[in-house]
Parts: C-alpha cells; structure tokens; sequence
C-alpha cells in the first residue's frame, strides 16, 4: 500500500513539475507580451479616468500622448513625450491603448492629444479609404483635407515605416540592386514571399507588375513581414519578400530594403496626429524639431534597440533625443 | 449572410473546382498533410503504449504522465519555432503534428494493454505463451477498441490542425482559411472550414467501420452483453 501511495504522489510531483516546466517555457517566451498585456490594463483604466468629462477637450495644463499596441509605436510616443517634457510641457502618457479602432475615437473626442501615426495607413484606414494618394505629398494633402475637424496632422518626418520589396545583402551585391526597378532583369527566377493578400492587393504583385513591369517565378503566401516571412528570406526559400522597412532583422539578417521610386507602395511616413484643441505652438516647434530628425535609418536603428536588445524605451528614447540636441 | 451560405456559395462556384490551387488540389494535399504525421505518429505511439502497457510499473507512470504534460505544446508556437531554426524542412510542418497526435495514440494504447483482465493475462502465461505471443495474441487484440480511440482521436485533431501548414506558405485547406482572412473574403474562410469539419466527420465514419471491422468479434459479443 506504502509502495503504492508512493508511486501516486510521485506522479503527482511529476505532473506538477511537467506543468511547471511548460509554464516557465511559455512564459519566459511571452513575457514582452505579458507586460504588454498587463500595460494596457492599466492604460485602458488610466484612459478611462483620464478622459473625464467634465474637462471637455482635455485640460489645458498637461497633453495626453497615447500609442498603439506595437513597440515602435510605444517608442515613438516616448520621443515625443521626453522631447516636449524637455521644453517645460506637462505630459502623461497612455502607451500600449490598442489597434487603430481602438485609440482614433479617443483622440478624436480628446481623450488623448497626441498620437504617432503613419501618414498613409491613416489616410487610407480613416480620414479617406478611396483614396489613391502615394507620395508624402500627396498623402498629407489628401489627409489635411479628409481628416475630421477636431484633428490635424503636423510636419511629416523622413522616417517611413512602409512595405518594401527587400532582399538579402548577397542578393543586392550580385545583381546590383538598388532599386525595386534594377530586379527587371532577375524577377523571372525569383521566388517572392509575403503576406497571403499580398497576392491579390493593388500594391501588391499586380502593382510590382503594373509599376516596374516585374513578374516573379512564383508567389509564397507567408506572414506579414514576421518570423516566416524572415526565415523564408534568409534561408533563400524565396529571394524577395515584403519587408516593413523598420524591421529590426533588416540590420540583424543584413538585408536590403528596394528604394521604390514610383511609389507602389504608399507613403508611411512617421507624423505626429493631433488634437486640435490641445495644439500650442510650443507643441508643433516641439514635434516638428522632432520628426526634422527622424529618418528610417534612425528609427530602424532605435527598433533594433528596443526590440531587438531590449532596451528601455524611456532610455533609448532620451539617448536619441541627447544625441541629436533635442532632449 | 450566414456562414453556411458564406461557404455554400463558395464551394458550389464551379470555378473553385478547376485549376492550381483548386479545391480537389488542397483536399489531397491535405490529405497527404494529415496522413503523414498520423502515419509516424502511430508507428511511435502505438508500439511504444503496448510495451509501456505491458511492462507497467513506475515507468509507466513516468512515461504516461509525461506524454499528457506534451499535449500542452502549442502547435502553432512551435511550428514558428522551427520555422525559425529549420528553415523549411518538411520536418517543419511535421513535427508539430506528429507531437500532437502521439499523446493521444501512446496514452489509450498503454491504457488498453494495462487494463486488459489480469486473469486473461494469467491464461494467456498459463497455456505456455512466450511474452511475444502474450503481447501480440492476447494483449493487443483486447486493447484493440482503445487502441483505435487513440488513433481516432489523433485523426481528429490532426486533421482539424493541418490548417496551420499553410502558415508557412504550404498548401492544403488552410490555404482557403488563411488567405481568405488575410484579403476579406469570407467565402473561402467559411468554405475551407467546412470542408476540414466533413473531413473531421468522414474520419470518424471511417473509424467506426475500421472497429467493426478489426475488433474480435468476441470483444464486440462482450461489450454487448456488458
């Protein structure tokens, strides 16, 4: 009977310690995200309070700078919240609030002052889905004269966070690439990789093809420039795949993002959207000071930073701003 | 719409029916992605029960208690995972389906072998039987109805999950799923997913039959009059 109970609660241990096992597995994997998750609790009930409806339009003493659920997103909100803090601005900040249908009505009411948004998904997403807009230009005229009256957009900076054709370094220094253009000659025998609608979408192949005259090999329906499509790249399982161009692994994989001189794919460039109440001019100097600095390089560079090395946004943020004499 | 009609309309345009990537095309794809690893899953699973069933013992415990802690393993997660580190090996998309599908199959067999009537067992040695004829002439006929809940159960979920092989650009039904989600159509969403459950039904018709067929008919006899 002794051996027996033994035998019971030893498997009982041994359960506990399996469990235990796959628990530390998963969530030593996933601990960014369990922060993440425990973050937005606490900026949804901290957005809650915060847009009390007493003070309609926010208060005048302090700016609300929100951000999506995405680690660029989170830093970029720092950039400007130390950048303004720097010029005797009040600020709090609400990072990490959600998808885009989930913090634009906030701002829209005022519930949160500033946002760092992308010009062209804003466009597209929001102010105006019909919209055909490519260029910088373009797209923040469009925007200026769609988005709704309570918001507004400031200086667009030069750092744009777009899709791109991209391919490895190797890849670039055999056929000399530089431009999406120069894989004319190449394009028939390589395999394409990205995410499934990139197949059908008009920035998509029909664009490739509409725009550069490209027809690839064939097509490989992977992620959105994630793990797989990353794998996917390196390992030569396809030799060009739609790449974010701030993705960290562009500098850590050593790969190419294409320059796309006929804009197949719209701008995305990193611009500040703001409620209009809460708009001063020390504000606009502030961030336009901010988004004069900001290039894709640098922002790829800070992405490497915290995603990458994980290091503190707050410190990466101030680091950045030092360096280039706005902090 | 609902989603019926989402994928009714969708699997009745004849266009679905012809060309690359058409529906008879992912089927049997799909069906070679549920085979396979249901085929390396059995080869492991099931010898590995029966002798883990026959010995018995602490190891037993060891062993049974491990492979139910296994089923924790997140099937995407870890086909990512080797996404990462393989590359695109076939063991890439296969070894998350395999490690799904021999909890399932290893467990009811040892189950099966250990339950089997110790008085059986003991005629069985009585009669003069060597270990070997004990395992292959008493021991797994008797484990035989579980035996085959384990592998049913296995079918099932890999053909529920070989949807994910898609993920890293194979194809199969998943295809439907998941390129479907990715450019708003609901049609091949709602289709795709409807095919996978008649799969799901049609491999349980086939276990039924596969019972009736393989299992002594003096265990059926029993079960009735139990």
């Amino acid at each position: 009977m002794t051996h027996r109970i033994t035998a019971r609660s030893g498997a009982a241990v041994l359960a506990v310690i399996g469990l235990a096992a796959v628990a530390a597995c998963s969530s030593s994997s996933s601990s960014s995200s369990s922060t993440a998750a425990s973050s937005s609790a606490s900026a949804t009930t901290s957005a809650s309070s915060g847009s009390n409806p007493l003070s309609p339009g926010g208060s005048s003493t302090s700016v609300v700078i929100g951000s999506a659920n995405f680690p660029e997103n989170e830093l970029l909100a720092e950039v400007y919240a130390l950048a303004l803090q720097a010029k005797g601005v009040k600020v709090t900040t609400k990072l990490n609030i959600g998808a885009r249908e989930v913090y634009y009505p906030q701002i829209e009411k005022g519930a949160i002052s500033i946002i760092p948004e992308y010009n062209g998904t804003l466009l597209t997403v929001e102010a105006d889905p019909t919209s055909t807009a490519k260029t910088t230009a373009a797209v923040d005229a469009a925007l200026t004269a769609k988005l709704p009256s309570s918001l507004t957009v400031l200086n667009p900076a030069p750092a744009q966070d777009s899709d791109s054709v991209t391919v490895t370094a190797a890849t670039a220094a055999k056929y000399h690439l530089k431009t999406i253009a120069d894989l004319g000659p190449y394009a028939s025998s390589m395999v394409f990789g990205g995410p499934p609608e990139f197949k059908t979408r008009p920035d998509g192949l029909a664009g490739l093809k509409a725009n550069y005259g490209l027809t690839f090999k064939s097509f490989d329906p992977l992620d959105e420039s994630g793990p797989i499509t990353l794998a996917a790249l390196t390992s030569g399982k396809v030799q060009a795949a739609d790449v974010f161009t701030t993705t960290p692994q562009i500098v850590t994989d050593k790969l190419v993002s294409l320059s796309d001189p006929k804009f197949n794919f719209a701008a995305q460039n990193v611009i500040p959207l703001v409620y209009k109440p809460d708009l001063t001019p020390t504000i606009e100097s502030t961030l336009n000071a901010v988004s004069a600095k900001l290039t894709t390089s640098a922002l790829l560079q800070l992405d490497v930073e915290v995603i990458t090395n994980k290091e503190d946004y707050t410190t990466a943020a101030q680091n950045w701003l030092q360096s280039n004499g706005l902090g | 719409m609902s989603f019926f009609s989402w994928a009714w309309d969708w699997v009745t345009t004849d266009a679905n029916w012809h060309g690359s990537g058409s529906i008879p095309q992912q089927l049997v794809a799909y069906l070679g992605y549920c085979a396979l690893p249901l085929l390396i899953a059995a080869l492991i699973g099931v010898p590995a029960g029966v002798a883990i069933g026959h010995r018995g013992g602490k190891r037993a415990v060891v062993v049974i208690n491990t492979a139910n802690a296994w089923r924790a393993i997140p099937t995407l997660g870890l086909l990512i995972l080797l996404a990462v580190f393989l590359g695109f090996s076939p063991l890439t998309w296969l070894l998350p389906l395999v490690v799904l599908a021999v909890p399932p199959i290893l467990v009811n067999a040892y189950e099966g072998v250990a339950a089997v009537d110790p008085s059986v067992k003991d005629a069985a040695r009585g009669m003069g039987m060597t270990p070997w004829q004990q395992v292959t002439r008493v021991e797994i006929p008797n484990a035989l109805p579980l035996i085959l809940v384990g592998l049913r159960t296995a079918a099932i979920f890999v053909v529920a999950t070989a949807t994910i092989a898609a993920y890293i650009g194979l194809g199969g039904l998943g295809r439907f799923i998941i390129d479907g989600l990715a450019s708003d159509q609901y049609g091949p969403v709602a289709g795709g997913a409807l095919l996978v459950v008649i799969l799901a039904v049609l491999v349980l018709a086939l276990f039924a039959g596969l019972s009736r067929l393989v299992i002594p008919a003096g265990l059926r006899k029993q079960a009735k009059t139990e």
